[in-house]
């Protein structure tokens, strides 16, 4: 029935959270309305703009094809969690110097996307940072900046890593 | 002092690439939009639209749908008869053109599929969709008519009977001697016929609105993703019946506009007037899949065009026909004969050509309504007159480069009034185009070209030379009866602490009009960029302005920000000039504090702003500090301030599947004086990416029968990372003398002339097969057609 | 269990084809059976010359296991050309043959690979070929009540070369048309070859005829016969991206690129 309750308890920006909720609620809804967590967007519900993007278990994934109630005690993080931290740090600095957001919607699937890309690949070519961005739409910037930004944050991390 | 004088400042920001102090919170997810509002009470709302492109209403049963769970009210064009007056989306400068009136709901039909019919108050979104699937209604469909040459043609029944046929608008141009042009002895006509397909805006955050009416107060608060509040509240307070002063709209972040957030919505007034009738907060966001079916539609037309040149390449004259469609109604308060009106101003106009000819005819159709977005009408005239010189070029064996260099406006031939009546102050046509082909290497890559040719490889280069309508007067709107204000305003603040607060009427969407407002604001006052506060979006908090449209945020905004900016300086070097026994005239503001002519620190900002707030006792009597100022600006010289530029585009064609690749994008654009360089530049590259997708990817599919085909993110394709070119910008600055600043603007460029060179560079990939393409967008499909191998 | 819940139940592993139908509000099943917790449905193991992958095998772990791309190569250059990095990590390798869609890539791969499917019901198990299980648009050989468990692919002997290509309007979009080709190369001579396509019918075609053509032939020479073979059996169902003739002339590009490639490897 469309009005099952669930009970579930999972960990959001590393804080336990125990709630029960509709079965049918998504984890975009279920952060924004349940968690007051508001960063993370929606804008298209199937999957294919990637506002919703969030990290479970470390993985990217898409907030809004996934349902809360499927979380049992999965690590979630968000832009919140991910900037209070400090991971994206290197990357939301250099994306605001070089105004690699304009309205900012879908920043925040941008930025978890290219940390995501860079743990993965260190030395991501042009076109491979293009290709792995492919699943979140800009319509403010044109990519070319982000493309910039992400090309920039790599070659600084690569620094950082030799020099430790 | 004059009131430039801090550009030759060291700390001037003027011309830097000043990262946005905003972007900040954006980037950590404190951006706040419509929709992260949560007032208490609030109720959400669900549509249940047409699913027909043309039907009436013969009945409807919301018995279950009322009894659904959560359910507060079901809402028909019944019970909010009275809480509202329609509105006709038509203006007197317009002469003839006719739209009948608009309601929130439909009345007994609906004329296109998506019209909302009823709407659904309930405690969620999701609750109030599981309603909306039960409302029944029983509909009868009716003829639709879909094409536009369909709805003009004599025995096709008017969509409004009252307006006795489809054609919304005409218009003609007729200057200097076109038949005689084109009758000449010795005269090259060539002709081609261009379609472009209906797209839309698809905003990354769709379209929302929190309407709060608060019945004890009887007064009126709209959270709205819109880009012209003060516009809005006039609308609602017109419409409500509601005294204007006791409307507010404020304008949280918005996740993208374009253009799309600009016009009056039926939904959103069917928001307004359940608020009214529920007494509670209603908030209504538009879903993806509505979006399609909701949103404005953009940039459907046919347009036949022919140009007349004599045989060593100059053009004698052009004639063109623009039929457009724009959907069943003009929309409100804008209208919709806006983007023909420009593109049969526009076409050919940065040429030297007299003689032009030209028809516009707007025609109603079974289609959502179809109006301004981002670039109106440029990328229409861009594309016909750029393609149109191409093909002349290839038929008088010219090189594209060469034809514009012999007919672009000269540069110092300004001013410069066109045969359609467009009065340029100054451009800067031919230095734009040498500093292109120098900045692509043109010959360098016409030489690849021809190598790769040789190989089976085909590339296309393609220029568009184009000019950008910005900086409107109150010409363009408010002398037609709009509520449309051409002028803006800024009030600026000293606070007893040395910073400064601008309440300006401008609005932002990411564009950075809260940056460029700063630069200015702290340039002329000598501050650092951080003691600036902008307020944008407020309409009890802003002086009333225009808002955003028409690239005019940096040209008119800026320059009232400026211009109170100065007058506040005046009022600090006054009141530090009595506090130090110093003549204004010997003071001067830099850093933070009032300095001498030469720079050495005499006083604190902070403490002329305490002298005058907390120590009055302290001045001389009759001293009344002034320490805020408001000025406004409405540009006086010029209808609009128009701005040039040129872009290339390098691709290359895979002719077996039609697949086309962008290798490089560069575009040179001349907006005046660039405030902000990083900002124009990325607006210049977001607006060639949107230029991109209408050229290549986007387009609204339709059946005959008016059905959507492709409304979701699947089909309807997006320009996305992986298919999208590095995009170089460079910049010419010719200063408009309408105002100190110098400013035009730059925010549509991007989109003007990027579908124009795409055009031109597929074109150009295919000359070896010597055929043409001129549909957009340019699928496979149409391109493997055009090369006859499907 | 989901023969309890009956007509009504839809099984969810990665949810990233179901859930937008869900989202859009096309279908409204009564209830939701997730088996993402299902051991036994995981896990990608070699034995006696069969490659098992467990039907929740995720795209991504198909994209980066080392035995898929020794084994099962054609796999591994298929799973980057399926959307997107968020919807690989979740996306399942039988979900994606449960939903067949005709423009999906792994439809095709299994029926390239000759893939046999293990299937599981309240009956008990029984096994189909991949080549058996697509029937239509979004339609297999599933009964209801029924579950996907296993992929089981014979590994491809060292000879055996596989070709993957699509055409898609954007990167990660449904193919407009793709090939999954694979062939054993025998003294520089096609050998034993398997041409399947996607995205042109309302299933993976398998161009039993043209692979026929190809066989005994030198990739460099190009497809020859097997154009004419593929000309009369392919009948491809048009889109509003690319209609029937076009997907006609694209598989044709395909096939000769496929054979480029190769020649080149």
């Amino acid at each position: 029935m469309s009005d099952d309750r669930i009970f579930i308890r999972l960990i959001v920006n590393g804080e336990s959270v125990a709630r029960e909720i509709p079965a049918r609620l998504n984890l975009v809804d279920f952060l924004r309305d349940e968690l007051g967590l508001t960063g993370t967007r929606w804008s298209c519900e199937h999957g294919v703009c990637g506002a919703c993007t969030v990290l479970i278990n470390g993985e990217l994934a898409r907030g809004c094809l996934v349902f809360a109630v499927q979380l049992e005690g999965c690590h979630v993080e968000t832009i919140e969690g991910l900037s209070r931290s400090g991971v994206l740090a290197d990357l939301q600095a250099v994306f605001q110097r070089r105004n690699a957001v304009q309205c900012g919607f879908c920043s925040a699937g941008m930025l978890l996307s290219a940390d995501a890309l860079l743990r993965e690949n260190h030395a991501p070519s042009r076109a491979e940072i293009r290709e792995h961005l492919s699943g979140n739409y800009c319509r403010c910037t044109g990519y070319h900046a982000i493309v910039d930004a992400v090309a920039e944050v790599a070659a600084a991390r690569a620094v950082k890593v030799k020099a430790t | 002092m004059s009131i430039l004088s801090f550009l030759d400042k060291p700390a001037s920001y003027i011309g830097k690439r000043v990262p946005r102090p905003g972007a900040k919170r954006l980037l950590a997810g404190g951006g706040r939009y419509v929709d992260d509002l949560r007032p208490p009470r609030l109720v959400h709302l669900a549509f249940v639209r047409s699913p027909y492109a043309h039907a009436r209403l013969v009945s409807f049963d919301a018995g279950a749908a009322s009894r659904a769970p959560g359910v507060i009210r079901i809402i028909t064009a019944k019970d909010i008869e009275g809480l509202y007056t329609p509105w006709v989306g038509v203006l007197t400068h317009f002469k003839g053109l006719k739209s009948p009136p608009q309601h929130p709901l439909a009345l007994e039909r609906a004329t296109w599929q998506g019209e909302p019919v009823v709407a659904i108050a309930a405690e969620s979104r999701a609750l109030a969709e599981d309603a909306a699937a039960l409302v029944r209604i029983e509909w009868q469909e009716l003829p639709s008519v879909t094409d536009m040459e369909e709805s003009l043609a004599p025995e096709t029944k008017p969509i409004h009977p009252a307006l006795g046929d489809n054609l919304a608008f005409t218009r003609s141009i007729d200057a200097g001697e076109v038949d005689a042009a084109f009758a000449g002895a010795d005269t090259v006509v060539v002709e081609e016929e261009y379609s472009f397909a209906r797209h839309t805006g698809v905003c990354p955050e769709p379209r929302a609105i929190l309407a709060d009416y608060d019945p004890a107060g009887q007064s009126l608060t709209v959270h709205y993703s819109n880009q012209a509040p003060h516009m809005m509240k006039e609308i609602f307070a017109k419409h409500f019946g509601l005294a204007e002063n006791a409307v507010r709209v404020l304008c949280p972040d918005v996740g993208g506009s374009y253009g799309i957030k600009i016009h009056v919505y039926p939904d959103d007034m069917t928001a307004v007037a359940a608020s009214i009738l529920l007494g509670r907060p209603v908030k209504f966001i538009a879903d993806r899949l509505e979006s399609f079916v909701s949103d404005i539609h953009a940039r459907e037309h046919r347009v036949k065009a022919r140009l007349a040149l004599s045989k060593t390449g100059e053009i004698l004259a052009l004639d063109m026909d623009d039929l457009t469609g724009i959907g069943p109604y003009s929309t409100y308060p804008r209208t919709s004969a806006v983007e023909g009106n420009q593109v049969v101003n526009l076409t050919g106009s940065w040429y030297r050509h007299r003689n032009y000819r030209a028809r516009l005819r707007v025609a109603f159709q079974n289609k959502p309504p179809t109006t301004q977005y981002r670039a109106v009408g440029h990328p229409i005239a861009c594309a016909v007159t750029e393609a149109i010189v191409d093909r002349a070029a290839a038929e008088l064996g010219l090189d594209p480069a060469d034809i514009r260099r012999i007919n672009l406006i000269p540069d110092d031939a300004y001013p410069w009034t066109t045969a359609s009546g467009l009065k340029f102050e100054k451009l800067s046509h031919q230095a734009a185009l040498e500093t292109l082909l120098k900045l692509m290497d043109y010959d360098g890559l016409r030489r690849e070209q021809a190598e790769l040719r040789n190989r089976g490889i085909h590339r296309g280069i393609g220029l568009a030379s184009f000019v950008e309508l910005t900086n409107p007067g109150p010409a363009f709107y408010g002398v037609g009866g709009a509520p449309i204000s051409a002028q803006d305003g800024a009030t600026i603040r000293l606070d007893p602490g040395g910073s400064v607060t601008c309440a300006f009427s401008v609005t932002e969407q990411g564009q950075g009009t809260e940056a460029m407002a700063a630069q200015i604001a702290a340039s002329a006052l000598g501050l650092p960029i951080e003691k600036v506060r902008i307020v944008t979006g407020d309409t009890e908090r802003t002086p009333y302005g225009g808002g955003t449209w028409a690239s005019r945020g940096a040209g008119i905004g800026g320059e009232a920000v400026l211009q109170a900016a100065h007058a506040l300086k005046q009022n600090i070097l006054e009141l530090a000039g009595i506090m130090l026994q110093t003549p204004a005239a010997q003071l001067d503001l830099a850093e933070g504090w009032v300095t001498d002519l030469a720079g050495a620190r005499r006083i604190g900002l902070d403490e002329v702003g305490r002298a005058a707030y907390f120590r009055g006792d302290t001045l001389p009597p009759g001293t009344q500090p002034e320490m805020s100022a408001t000025r406004h600006y409405m540009p006086k010289l010029y209808p609009f301030a128009f701005t040039n530029g040129v872009q290339g585009s390098y691709l290359e064609l895979d002719a077996e599947t039609g697949f086309v690749r962008l290798l490089k994008h560069w575009v040179v654009e001349d907006c005046g004086r660039v405030i902000n360089p990083m900002l124009v530049d990325e607006q210049i590259r977001g607006g060639v990416v949107q230029g991109i997708g209408g050229a290549l990817f986007e387009e609204c599919i339709y059946d005959e029968a008016g059905q959507l085909l492709n409304g979701n993110l699947a089909d309807y394709l997006v320009p996305m990372a992986a298919e999208m070119p590095d995009i170089e910008v460079a910049h010419i600055e010719t200063l408009t003398q309408d105002s100190a600043l110098g400013a035009k603007g730059a925010g549509e460029a991007g989109t003007a002339g990027a579908p124009a060179a795409v055009m031109n560079a597929v074109n150009d990939a295919l000359k070896p097969f010597q055929v043409r393409i001129s549909t957009q967008p340019m699928t496979p499909q149409r391109i493997l057609r055009a090369l006859g191998k499907v | 269990m989901l023969d309890r819940e009956g007509e009504g139940a839809r099984l969810l592993a990665g949810g990233q084809s179901l859930v937008p139908a869900l989202n859009m509000r096309l279908l409204s099943p009564a209830s939701l059976i997730d088996i993402n917790g299902v051991a036994e449905l995981t896990g990608i193991a070699e034995r006696d010359g069969v490659l098992r992958l467990g039907a929740l095998t995720r795209h991504a772990a198909l994209a980066s296991s080392p035995e898929i791309a020794r084994l099962a190569p054609l796999v591994a250059q298929a799973a980057p050309f399926i959307a997107h990095a968020a919807i690989r990590n979740r996306g399942t390798l039988g979900g994606s043959l449960a939903h067949a869609d005709p423009a999906a890539e792994l439809p095709a791969c299994a029926v390239a690979l000759d893939a046999e499917f293990e299937v599981a019901g309240a009956h008990g198990r029984r096994r189909v070929k991949a080549r058996d299980f697509f029937t239509g648009i979004y339609q297999t050989n599933l009964a209801p009540g029924e579950i996907l468990v296993a992929v089981e692919i014979p590994v491809s002997p060292p000879a055996r070369r596989s070709v993957f290509l699509e055409l898609a309007r954007r990167q990660g979009d449904y193919a407009l048309c793709g090939l999954a080709l694979a062939a054993e190369i025998r003294d520089g001579v096609i050998a034993d070859a398997r041409a399947v396509y996607f995205g042109v019918g309302s299933k993976p075609v398998e161009t039993a005829n043209t692979a026929l053509a190809l066989d005994g032939k030198r990739p460099g020479d190009g497809p020859g016969a097997a154009a004419n073979a593929l000309e009369a059996e392919l009948e491809p169902l048009g889109d509003f991206n690319a209609d029937a003739a076009m997907k006609g002339h694209l598989a044709q590009v395909l096939l000769r690129r496929a054979l480029g490639r190769l020649d080149a490897a």
